[in-house]
């Protein structure tokens, strides 16, 4: 018999095949359109001054895949997760069975963590022809990836779970900018001034960026690859011990 | 893991002195109900009563404030899980996916109760036929009427061949063919010896379809029994509905002192409860009183019910 937690990923699957094409967009073409776009632009004007020892379209490739994985990760556990606790209440028909409130959990995270490999590996296919993979441990860039999408999906599980209001779109607009700006996908982030540089190193996406940017160019990371794999499991871990309460909560009242 | 199924003797929902507090509200205070195998239980009251509070308990998805609580023999916080697994629930507001066909709404549930694939698909197509959807099994639910809607749910708590159905209002808000039909199927079942607990605050509903109930009224019950008996226990056989085309009643009850057993006074008309009515109207004409109209009509579980919670609104 399948782990309750297995029948509630066949659930997200099944809702996916109904509506996998309307996130192509935002999944795929508008992460490969992004990365070529600046790539190439900016990429003109930062290569002329020879400022970083990589192409600038191979030097952000990396992290605009973990970048990928971050903004799947959000939407998914934004909306999604709302309309499954207070609108349609897909959650609370799970919790009659069953099902335990963990399994909705992991059932819920492993098809982001899917979701995200997928877009990222597909992204890592894009990077192929443009030279941007020098390395085989890119192979590692959709695992990282995932677990990018699992440690910022797991506080948003907790924050979407329980908010009413309309602050979530908010919410998930300033998560989004600030690891935008501060994850060092697009510039190293020691280009920033300090105290600004320092706003990076908590974020999660600075550590996958990291990870995967190492990993594609076959170069080293900023810190040893077990803290950075280390940071991430602690949002994640962090983001499931504010969730299952919160579950528990809007589950049974 | 799960122990023997209970004996007959044995309520397969017990309940103790239940208490449900969601801060400072009380929703469920001190309620005690005992479910038996095969019954088709009620739980009647007004909006607010905290009925869907206690189904809530019984179906181990909200852990009591207080009381003892023992479902199929088990505790529903240890055996939550378990209990589950042998309940069909339909909630109120059906919880189901809009998004997904109906046939996949049935076998992804399905498989939470570990059901194989193609038992599920098989279960599926059973279901829909049972609650008359076999032909909307490719649709999706956002496109199904409130009635479909709800027989989608029935069919879904049904997939797992429960041995207690949770039904949380199964009919408001269907119109009479729909409401029929779901009655029909939920007859069916009790015939095959499924056991049924039911909220409703339709009379029509309890009396169709409860061999037992209970009437709630600010999360208390205030009375027990079959419909017949609550009947016979808190209203009189009969019911004479008297009106005089008149908006002043009070004058026309004065004159009424003493017929019947006791009278109500609404803004239309004047409610006299007697143990047989037809020895009513001969005593009216005797007293002078000439009524536009009277209704001499049997008593019903609706005259019990607001007699014990009363006419005032009450708000969720």
């Amino acid at each position: 018999m399948a782990h309750p937690s297995v029948a509630v990923l066949e659930y997200h699957l099944v809702s996916y095949r109904r509506m996998w094409r309307s996130t192509l967009f935002s999944s795929f073409a508008m992460p490969v359109l992004l990365f070529v776009g600046v790539g190439a632009a900016v990429g003109e004007y930062v290569d002329r001054g020879d400022a970083l020892p990589v192409p600038y379209l191979h030097y952000i490739a990396g992290g605009m895949l973990a970048f990928t994985g971050m903004q799947v990760a959000i939407t998914e556990s934004g909306f999604p997760v709302q309309s499954y606790m207070t609108w349609d209440k897909v959650y609370h028909g799970m919790a009659a069975t069953p099902v335990r409130v963990a399994d909705i959990l992991a059932g819920h995270l492993l098809y982001i963590a899917l979701r995200v490999a997928a877009a990222s590996a597909a992204f890592l296919v894009v990077m192929v022809p443009f030279g941007a993979v020098g390395s085989a441990w890119a192979v590692l860039t959709p695992l990282v990836a995932a677990l990018v999408g699992l440690s910022v999906a797991a506080p948003m599980f907790a924050y979407s779970a329980s908010v009413t209001g309309p602050y979530l779109m908010t919410v998930m607009r300033f998560a989004t900018m600030v690891m935008t700006f501060f994850s060092g996908a697009y510039f190293p982030v020691d280009q920033l001034r300090e105290p600004l540089s320092l706003v990076a190193y908590p974020l999660p996406l600075w550590h996958g960026v990291e990870l995967c940017r190492a990993a594609a160019l076959g170069t080293g990371t900023a810190w040893p690859v077990a803290a950075h794999v280390g940071v991430l499991a602690a949002w994640f871990a962090g983001g499931l011990a504010l969730a299952h309460p919160r579950f528990v909560k809007r589950l049974a009242t | 893991m799960s122990p023997a199924r209970p004996s007959s003797d044995t309520p397969l929902i017990d309940a103790r002195g239940l208490v449900k507090r969601f801060g400072d509200r009380i929703a469920v205070d001190g309620v005690d109900v005992a479910v038996h195998a095969g019954e088709a239980f009620g739980f009647l009251g007004p909006n607010g009563a905290g009925k869907t509070s206690t189904m809530r308990m019984i179906g181990c998805v909200s852990p009591p404030s207080g009381g003892e609580l023992t479902v199929l023999g088990m505790d529903p916080l240890r055996d939550g899980a378990a209990i589950r697994a042998r309940f069909g629930v339909c909630p109120q507001d059906d919880h189901l996916d809009p998004e997904l066909t109906t046939g996949d709404n049935l076998t992804t549930y399905a498989r939470y109760f570990g059901i194989s694939r193609r038992d599920a698909r098989r279960r599926a197509a059973e279901l829909l036929d049972f609650v008359q959807l076999g032909e909307r099994a490719g649709s999706k639910v956002s496109t199904l009427s409130g009635g479909m809607k709800r027989r989608l749910a029935i069919a879904r708590a049904l997939v797992n061949d429960p041995d207690v159905i949770l039904l949380d209002e199964p009919t408001t808000g269907l119109d009479p063919q729909a409401r029929h039909l779901v009655w029909d199927r939920l007859f069916r079942l009790k015939r095959r010896g499924v056991t049924l607990v039911v909220t409703t605050h339709y009379m029509d509903e309890a009396e169709q379809l409860c061999d037992r109930l209970v009437i709630m009224d600010a999360g208390k019950i205030v009375a027990e029994g079959s419909p017949p008996s609550l009947i016979e226990r808190y209203c009189t056989k009969d019911v004479v509905e008297l009106r005089f085309g008149d908006d002043a009643l009070e004058p026309y009850a004065d004159k009424l002192e003493g017929i019947g057993d006791r009278l109500e006074v609404l803004p239309d008309r004047i409610l006299l409860y007697a143990a047989d009515g037809d020895t009513v109207a001969p005593v009216l004409y005797g007293r002078d009183l000439a009524p536009s109209g009277v209704l001499v009509r049997r008593a019903g579980l609706e005259d019990v019910f607001l007699r014990l919670t009363g006419r005032t609104l009450v708000e969720d």
